[in-house]
């Protein structure tokens, strides 16, 4: 019953006072893995390690020494990530069979504090797409495609058929991460977040998905897209988790020169009561096109909520916020044509077995390599960085990135202290939907609401707040100033408690733990 | 305004990646058009932003002492093709065959 509780308050207790061993909670989670997965939800799953690291916490907590409280918690962590000894793809043929040869500062952050490393989780090539749809690996299946609440508002037509192809995405890229949180397979898992890539699947899937401020967590070791807006992403079940595991994360690295140099305390977080000195901002142009009335109206209801508690809320103004999808759209191929410029199959990777010149083999193994969305991202970005066109894209573009960072800057000038919008247009769409469009216009769909908050580097998180008339979750959005996580999360903290989202009724996971849904919640949001 | 293929065909010998069919050619149209909604906006005065960092802390440079290294084997263990110590790559100075002479969807435009 523990397990399905906060980290902080209920897991670890557990561990300390042995109602729960390290190698239990594992093997609990590695065979929930295993009948999960027609979810695709990992790429690799390390076993054997996860057991050998699951044992030396036991033998921790029985002398009365553990790390911390992630010693002996089973985590993820997304595909994009290095972890020496394990396979690293990005979801790639360009990686297929890459074993990193060193921990990214995460995931040596994470095992320095006893955590017990599941596997690495799937998504879409090298973290390009918003499904979790476009690696090499299969699409990621959403595991609320697949829990009571979904399927009895989905009667199939006619069984078996359409409840196969009824399945919806996680969103993405961090999908894999997402999904495995949200089926119960882990504890908490990293993501990444360019452009949206950890609130987007958060939403979908049901789970609490933080991007921290740019700079505040180590890039060392994660595969990078766009090395001005990267950070590695945190998906947890609750709120608290997150700021347990944003602790155990942030801080100066010497190995990655853009991290904070002011120190970082780790916190807990209050139990906020009173928020009538909060103001919340409602900004405007967040009434995006193609947002679903459904969570146009969750977002209203939130918005009163924080009224009737006594807070101030405000309509405010991100006047360039059309523009950031175009904008992240020059900036992000130009970057990644830099980025990806590394994989040409010397040192690393795929080889092809072009042996003509060192150019044409270059060429072979890029063509053999990448999928189509990496090269029509590479093409592109060299375009916008030919000489012709630099002043006229590349540059406009970070002189637009200003503005829209500027935007933000005028806003919480103004008194406010946080933004609540939504995370994404609509709740998870159904795969064989999803694939008519294709990548780039997903993308720019997609991550409209997401994107902004990368491009001026602000902390922002996907709270789980409902589910919709399909019966799939809908999260909504903060905004929070730079470095202020502390205030961000406990406003989130607050919100969550308020809205009471729904556990999952997912049928494998009852199988393995009945006890778990006993503190399930009974009221909700919608 | 459509893309020359004296572009097209520079962006493959730059990106040392091939379009491969009308549908690249197509998507990289598509994406260029998307992008020139930028001159939509009125940046007069402004300075590009190169880091949302500026204000905070600059780039370091850090002292130039020896902290770590000594991981050749493990370096090498990722690579095809080595020799001793080295990485083998085939020959260079070959520049990518002209257009008429390489197999590129590009010939037939």
């Amino acid at each position: 019953a523990a397990l399905n509780g906060g980290l902080r308050s209920q897991v670890s207790a557990a561990l300390k006072e042995g109602r729960v061993a390290p190698t239990e909670l594992c093997q609990r989670c590695l065979a929930l893995i295993k009948s999960t997965k027609f979810l695709n939800a990992y790429i690799t799953v390390a076993e054997e390690t996860a057991l050998k690291q699951a044992e030396e916490s036991e033998e921790r907590y029985k002398r009365g020494q553990p790390l911390g409280i992630l010693d002996g918690i089973p985590i993820a962590v997304k595909d994009n990530f290095n972890t020496a000894g394990i396979e690293t793809t990005c979801a790639s043929n360009m990686l297929k069979g890459y074993i990193s040869p060193y921990n990214a500062t995460v995931v040596q952050k994470l095992l320095d504090q006893g955590a017990v490393l599941l596997g690495k989780t799937n998504l879409d090539e090298f973290a390009m797409g918003s499904g979790s749809t476009d690696g090499v690996f299969g699409p990621v299946r959403n595991p609320w495609s697949y829990s009571k609440q979904y399927k009895e508002k989905n009667v199939p037509k006619s069984y078996p058929e359409d409840e196969e192809s009824n399945w919806v995405i996680t969103g993405g890229s961090s999908g894999g991460s997402a999904a495995a949180v949200s089926s119960f397979t882990c504890f908490a898992a990293l993501g990444s977040d360019t452009g949206g890539s950890t609130r987007n699947p958060a939403a979908h899937c049901g789970v609490v998905g933080l991007k921290p401020t740019y700079g505040l967590i180590s890039r060392h070791g994660l595969i990078p897209l766009v090395n001005s807006m990267d950070v590695p992403g945190i998906l947890t079940r609750c709120v608290d988790d997150a700021a347990v595991l944003l602790g155990s994360l942030a801080g100066h690295d010497p190995k990655d020169s853009t991290t904070t140099q002011d120190g970082f305390e780790p916190f807990e977080l209050p139990d906020l009561t009173d928020v009538s000195k909060l103001s919340i901002g409602i900004p405007k142009e967040y009434h995006a096109p193609g947002l679903s009335s459904e969570i146009l109206a969750l977002w209203s209801k939130a918005a009163d909520l924080f009224k009737n508690a006594g807070a101030k809320v405000v309509e405010v103004s991100l006047p360039h916020t059309p523009y950031s999808i175009v904008c992240y759209h020059v900036l992000c191929t130009a970057e990644v044509a830099s980025n990806m410029a590394r994989f040409d199959g010397l040192e690393y990777g795929h080889r092809s077995d072009m042996k003509d010149s060192t150019e044409s083999m270059y060429a072979a193994t890029r063509r053999e390599g990448f999928n189509d969305v990496v090269r029509g991202r590479i093409l592109s970005g060299n375009y916008f960085l030919l000489k012709q066109n630099y002043e006229k894209y590349f540059v406009k573009a970070q002189k637009v990135r200003r503005l829209i960072a500027n935007d933000f800057v005028k806003v919480f000038r103004s008194g406010v202290d946080i933004l609540l919008t939504p995370t994404t247009l609509s709740d998870a769409a159904p795969y064989t939907e999803f694939i008519q469009e294709d990548n780039r216009t997903r993308s720019a769909q997609d991550d409209i609401l997401t994107q902004a908050a990368n491009m001026a580097g602000l902390p922002a998180i996907n709270v789980p707040t409902a589910l919709s008339e399909r019966g799939l979750p809908v999260g909504l959005q903060f905004i929070g100033r730079s470095f202020q996580e502390k205030q961000l999360l406990t406003v989130a903290k607050w919100f969550e408690k308020q809205v009471q989202f729904p556990v999952i009724q997912l049928e494998e996971v009852e199988r393995h733990d009945s006890d778990v849904f006993q503190h399930q919640k009974s009221a909700s949001f919608s | 305004q459509k893309v020359s293929v004296e572009v097209l065909e520079h962006l493959e010998h730059l990106a040392l990646v091939d379009f491969r069919d009308a549908e690249g050619v197509e998507r990289l149209q598509k994406a260029i058009q998307f992008a020139d909604q930028l001159h939509e906006v009125n940046t007069d005065g402004v300075e590009p932003m190169d880091s949302v960092l500026e204000d905070r802390w600059c780039l370091y440079l850090r002292e130039d002492d020896v902290t770590e290294g000594n991981c050749t084997k493990e370096l090498l263990e990722n690579a095809r093709e080595k020799v001793e110590e080295y990485f083998v790559a085939p020959p260079g100075n070959i520049p990518l065959p002209k257009l008429e002479e390489r197999e590129t969807f590009l010939q037939g435009s």
